[in-house]
């Protein structure tokens, strides 16, 4: 089972991520927990973006179904490239076998 | 979603209030009552919000099994938030009534959208899924 992205996810438990859904919708918030489906939690959320979603006013805290989510935006000084692209070799040569 | 810690588990938010955005655009909001493995819930006392503009309306819907393929998004309700500052709740009519005018509204610059589409000799065809998040 691919669980290198989530080993790369647990790592970055506590930093800052901004979550953008397929629906385009940016939510910014501190990363809780993920787990091997890359299901997010994140704590005290605010939504990036105009606020045209107005019903997340009263939620502090979500789950994000990892199915929906388009991309994870990071700070560049939170991820090690070389070593995450070195890590993704090593597994796609793995599973290649 | 198991019990091995640090994982992202919804075995602690099992009955608070929550809010749950699915795929087909809607918001349900209830008490959370129980989880599985595929993010399936079941929600108690669901009311079904409706947001047109500014203005929402809440539609009561009993209990609510939610297949868990169609969550989008499951956030904890802080009850101490206010959220009446900005929105203004209306009733069940008026938001229906709002909704269906937005819902015309939309399909209006749809049509218009295609009819220059097809001006120009260029077609879009229908999307597979039935997302309208």
């Amino acid at each position: 089972m691919q669980l290198l992205f989530y080993s790369f996810f647990k790592s970055l438990v506590g930093k800052d991520v901004v979550v953008e859904l397929k629906n385009d919708l940016s939510i910014c918030g501190t990363l809780h927990s993920v787990d091997q489906y890359l299901n997010i939690k994140l704590t005290d959320i605010s939504v990036t973006d105009p606020e045209k979603y107005p019903h997340m006013l009263s939620v502090k805290n979500c789950f994000i179904r990892g199915s929906v989510v388009r991309y994870v935006q990071l700070p560049a000084d939170e991820v090690d490239t070389q070593l995450l692209q070195d890590a993704a070799r090593k597994e796609a040569m793995q599973q290649k076998q | 979603m198991n019990y091995v810690p640090g994982t992202a588990s919804l075995i602690d938010d099992i009955d608070k209030k929550h809010l749950v955005l699915l795929r087909d655009g809607r918001t349900l909001i209830g008490y959370l009552r129980s989880i599985d493995q595929f993010a399936n819930l079941v929600f108690h006392q669901t009311v079904e919000r409706i947001h047109v503009g500014k203005k929402f309306g809440d539609i009561p819907r009993g209990i609510f099994i939610v297949r868990g393929e169609n969550v989008v998004l499951l956030g904890e309700i802080d009850v101490e938030k206010p959220c009446d500052a900005v929105l203004q709740q209306v009733s069940i009519e008026e938001i229906l009534e709002e909704q269906r005018l937005q819902q015309q509204a939309k399909q209006e610059t749809e049509k218009v959208k295609i009819a220059a589409l097809k001006d120009r000799g260029l077609s879009i065809p229908k999307a597979d899924n039935l997302d309208e998040y």
